[in-house]
């Protein structure tokens, strides 16, 4: 007879009962937070001082030593969204779940790609997601289970914020461009509606897609409909970036504005100083937290850039919420993301985490203010505070705040 | 009336953007169309290698710039030009011996030649990321403009501009000698003549002596040459960023097919047909209009046929349409 059955046995048990105590091991000792961004993509600039943001939350609350049982350490694991590929979110969000096990996610970045791994993956496996950025107005009325959160305002609220500030710059007249997916189309109906009621005019709402190899049509389109200034709902790294360039090429427009898909580094830097006059808005405050974030994020080697304090805000949810619960399992945490966000308690800063969970832990009430002035309403999103953006001498600089 | 106003606004939103995108374009379908010509597959990578081609063009124009070559006004990547296509041709040569080699002398059907060319544009895809990034590169530190619209505004006093870029005149200019060189090559030179014997009957032209490896052999070369050209013309007018050569292809082989496949006068004038028609139909006519029309003649629309949205359904209607009425292609091309 030969033997190869049983060796096979053999092995087949050692590996089995390996994975049990693999898999035992990791539940007793570490709690794992998914960040899933898009690592690559349309905003592929911004995600990694994002990704950064959030685990430097989460080396906070390592290096505090008593977050839950105290032994418990926790991990981050990345995961790309591709910001605009529903299908590759759903599988990196389903790997994260399945196969590593995450208990709750940080993301995702992009309202289409949220929106899917919410309704497709998170839902079904009732797991918490709490996006920094992902700002659709549409996610507001999404059922949700409870499992959803953002520290990003709604674009309802920001086109608000863009009527406002056009018409107290004495635009009355402008032209939109915007992204062809739920971010754009979001924020273009909301700034339109806002702005009209205001007294102003858009010339032209015209999409334009991402990645195209040639943007004349579309350039040509708007300038032919003119206006004092283009609005251009899109993304830095892609067809906004397209837009504003064959614009300035044309002499069609010469001032933008610049929504929070468009603010970044990369962008006075790629257009150059005909860029300088644009103005532009993105969600920030002025708190003390946001100093502190600053110089965190500098000593930890990465750049507080956009949605990087959303970021870290969003993790420093999560694992507070999950020290008041108690547990890190989604479906206990759920219910205390609001209480540690909102008053009444003692107020958390960015670099205070550790404060935060003995607080907790003493069962004392917090309300986690954090790097972007956490406040959350409705169905758990930011109330949202803007930064009013000037480009200056090819850089961001900071006109006020709203 | 004003027809000057009307011509200028015309030639700096249709005319010009149009035709510098079209002689991108050219270059392409041209490449795409000896392929399939010479070897009788659709070779999807040649995306890839236009932005492989660029890739080597920046890296030499960053070696040059470090020991401080400069051309000015013009940008310093013209002058990594003849370098970077050599290289380009190494890499096509070498891909070809590796991947496409094999499968031609097992007498492979042409579908299955296509399914390796998608694998050799995922690959080429994936080194041009490990070698150089993913980011969005200006890669034009030349003078920007030959003509500017605001000069032209206040020099002849109009209420349009025309800004010609700096990078449309040489794309313009350099696709004009390249082109004009293929066509000496393909229709005066021994070699040129035997690839198109080649390409006309194969058994007939092996039967007269012609060599086949050698044929294929100069088609790789020629094609290197123009891939590694357009991909650089492309990233130098846009921007070098490897994600947006992947999009090219389809309008590439849009304009390969609408010309006629197989025809290289035909995928020239494939090239400006896509890239005019988007710009055409979805332009905004009012202002030009108002210049032509009495005043009152207008309504308050903004005189679009269709949205931009549109845009690249209107080269695929073409497409179609072409395919129905005339499958050969405006030129006569191949039947495929």
């Amino acid at each position: 007879m030969s033997k190869k059955p049983i060796i096979f046995l053999i092995l087949f048990l050692v590996a089995a009962s390996l994975l049990f105590f693999y898999k035992q091991e990791k539940e007793d000792f570490a709690v794992k937070l998914g960040i899933i961004f898009g690592y690559t993509g349309p905003i592929e600039s911004l995600t990694p001082d994002m990704a950064k943001a959030s685990e430097l939350a989460i080396k906070e609350v390592n290096d505090s030593g008593e977050f839950l049982s105290g032994k418990i350490k926790i991990q981050g694991i990345r995961a790309d969204s591709t910001c605009v590929d529903a299908a590759a979110a759903n599988a990196a969000a389903e790997r994260l779940i399945t196969s590593d096990q995450v208990n709750a996610i940080v993301g995702a970045d992009c309202s289409g790609v949220t929106t899917s791994i919410l309704q497709n993956v998170a839902m079904s496996n009732g797991i918490v997601m709490i996006s920094p950025s992902a700002t659709s107005p549409a996610l507001s009325t999404l059922p949700d289970n409870g499992l959803f959160f953002r520290t990003a305002p709604s674009d309802a609220r920001q086109g608000k914020i863009v009527a406002d500030i056009l018409i107290e710059k004495g635009f009355k007249k402008a032209a939109l461009s915007f992204t062809n997916n739920d971010y754009g189309k979001g924020l273009a109906e909301s700034i339109k509606k806002n702005y009209e009621s205001k007294g102003g005019q858009i010339t032209i709402s015209a999409s334009h897609e991402d990645g195209k190899a040639d943007y004349g049509a579309e350039v040509s389109a708007l300038a032919q409909a003119g206006g004092d200034i283009l609005i251009v709902a899109g993304y830095l790294d892609q067809g906004g970036k397209g837009i504003i360039q064959g614009s300035l090429d044309a002499d069609a427009f010469n001032k933008f504005f610049l929504p929070d898909g468009m603010i970044g580094d990369s962008l006075p830097k790629a257009i150059g100083s005909d860029l300088n006059g644009s103005i532009g808005s993105i969600p920030g405050t002025d708190s003390p937290g946001a100093k502190t974030f600053e110089n965190l994020a500098k000593s930890n080697g990465f750049k507080a850039g956009p949605f990087s304090q959303e970021s870290y805000d969003a993790a420093a949810l999560i694992m507070l919420a999950m020290q008041s619960a108690k547990s890190s399992k989604s479906k206990d945490l759920k219910d205390h993301v609001m209480d540690v966000a909102n008053a009444p308690g003692e107020k958390i800063y960015p670099g205070e985490l550790s404060k935060g969970i003995s607080l907790l832990k003493q069962g004392k009430e917090i309300d986690y203010v954090g790097a972007s002035s956490v406040e959350l309403i409705g169905g758990g999103e930011s109330s949202g505070n803007f930064r009013e953006i000037l480009i200056k001498d090819g850089k961001i600089t900071t006109a006020g705040y709203r | 009336m004003d027809y000057i106003n009307a011509i200028i606004l015309f030639s700096n939103y249709i005319l010009i953007p149009g035709l510098s995108y079209g002689c991108q374009l050219a270059l392409g379908a041209l490449g795409v169309t000896l392929i399939y010509t010479v070897m009788r597959f659709s070779n999807f990578a040649h995306g890839e290698l236009m932005s492989f081609g660029a890739m080597i063009s920046i890296l030499i124009m960053w070696c040059l710039k470090d020991i401080g070559v400069s051309i000015k006004p013009l940008p310093t990547i013209i002058i990594s030009l003849p370098i970077s296509i050599i290289i380009t041709v190494i890499f096509c040569l070498l891909i070809d011996k590796l991947c496409f080699s094999y499968y031609r002398k097992n007498n492979s059907q042409s579908v299955i030649l296509l399914i390796v060319s998608i694998g050799v544009m995922f690959f080429t895809n994936g080194l041009i990321r490990l070698i150089i990034g993913p980011n969005d590169r200006n890669i034009n530190d030349g003078e920007r403009f030959l003509v500017k619209a605001k000069t032209i505004k206040k020099v002849f006093e109009l209420n349009e501009g025309l800004s010609i870029k700096m990078s449309q005149g040489i794309t313009i200019v350099i696709t004009l000698l390249l082109v004009t060189f293929i066509f000496w090559f393909l229709n005066k030179t021994k070699t040129g003549k035997s690839m198109r014997a080649y390409s006309d009957n194969k058994d007939l032209s092996l039967l007269s002596g012609i060599n086949p490896e050698r044929v294929i052999l100069i088609t790789w070369i020629i094609t290197g040459m123009l891939a590694c050209v357009a991909g650089t013309l492309y990233g130098l007018d846009k921007s070098y960023k490897p994600f947006t050569y992947l999009n090219l292809v389809l309008p590439i082989f849009a304009s390969a097919i609408v010309g006629g496949v197989g025809n290289p006068i035909g995928a020239i004038i494939g090239g400006f047909v896509i890239a005019y028609s988007e710009i055409i139909v979805t332009f905004a006519y009012r202002k030009f209009l108002s210049y032509l029309l009495p005043d009152n003649f207008l309504s308050d629309g903004l005189m679009q046929i269709l949205s931009t949205d549109y845009k690249i359904a209107v080269s695929f209607l073409i497409l179609v349409i072409v395919l129905i009425i005339k499958p050969t292609g405006i030129y006569k091309g191949k039947l495929i």
